[in-house]
């Protein structure tokens, strides 16, 4: 399965990047194995006050069901105001 | 409570929302909110402080997700019709370069009466800044800092 990693804040900043193409063999992932995933790569992402992932538009929460070709915002600790 | 229950939440002319990199104008969310039955208005500006636990900020850079943010703010203000008896409301924000003293958001809503009008103004505010995709850095002179990101 091929998702898109779109990342703001601190996040572009952690995968020096903005945008990310990952590609998993297996089906079936959910958002916690792609935390989990960003962790383990990414250890930068530990350290934040929370991480919050998007689909659609929409927070999702850990059990969400990942699709191919799905684009997943990650959310770092907001700050608007 | 809610003043539109039929109309289309997408369409609801009580709401306006807006995330643009242009300077904010507080008069125009003033202006939105008038209402002839409205006994009290709130608003609320958001300013960039020129210092930060004593260090001096240079400016302020915002960025957002803006479909998502859009979203969540449409949220916020259907959750003000809902909690309060509110006639119009009006939020928006900056994103961008912003320097010391420039506006960040603008919320202005009218009600009734004043205790509704400070309350879902406080309520906009402070829900704005817990789940709406929108991130600040803090520019110092030694360095640059994603506000709340660590705890």
């Amino acid at each position: 399965m091929k998702i898109k990693l779109i990342a703001f804040g601190i996040a572009k900043d952690i995968l020096n990047t903005q945008k990310m193409e990952l590609d998993f063999e297996q089906e079936g992932l959910n958002i916690h194995y792609l935390k989990e995933h960003l962790l383990s790569n990414f250890p930068e992402f530990a350290k934040l006050r929370s991480l919050a992932f998007a689909v659609n538009d929409e927070y999702q929460e850990d059990d969400f069901l990942l699709n191919d070709r799905d684009e997943i915002v990650i959310i770092p600790p907001v700050s608007g105001g | 409570m809610s003043r539109n229950p039929e109309v289309p939440k997408s369409q609801n002319p009580n709401i306006d929302i807006q995330i643009i990199a242009t300077p904010l104008l507080p008069q125009q969310c003033i202006d939105f909110i008038q209402d002839g039955g409205a006994g009290g208005q709130a608003v609320f500006i958001g300013t960039v402080r020129n210092q930060t636990k004593g260090n001096k900020v240079i400016r302020l850079e915002f960025e957002s997700y803006i479909p998502m943010a859009i979203k969540e703010l449409r949220k916020i203000a259907e959750a003000v019709f809902d909690k309060w008896d509110a006639f119009k409301i009006a939020i928006h924000h900056r994103v961008g370069v912003l320097e010391v003293g420039e506006i960040a958001v603008v919320i202005a809503v009218s009600t009734p009466h004043r205790k509704a009008a400070f309350e879902a103004c406080e309520y906009a505010i402070d829900t704005l800044k817990e789940t709406v995709p929108i991130w600040k850095k803090e520019v110092f002179e030694n360095g640059e800092v994603w506000v709340a990101a660590h705890p």
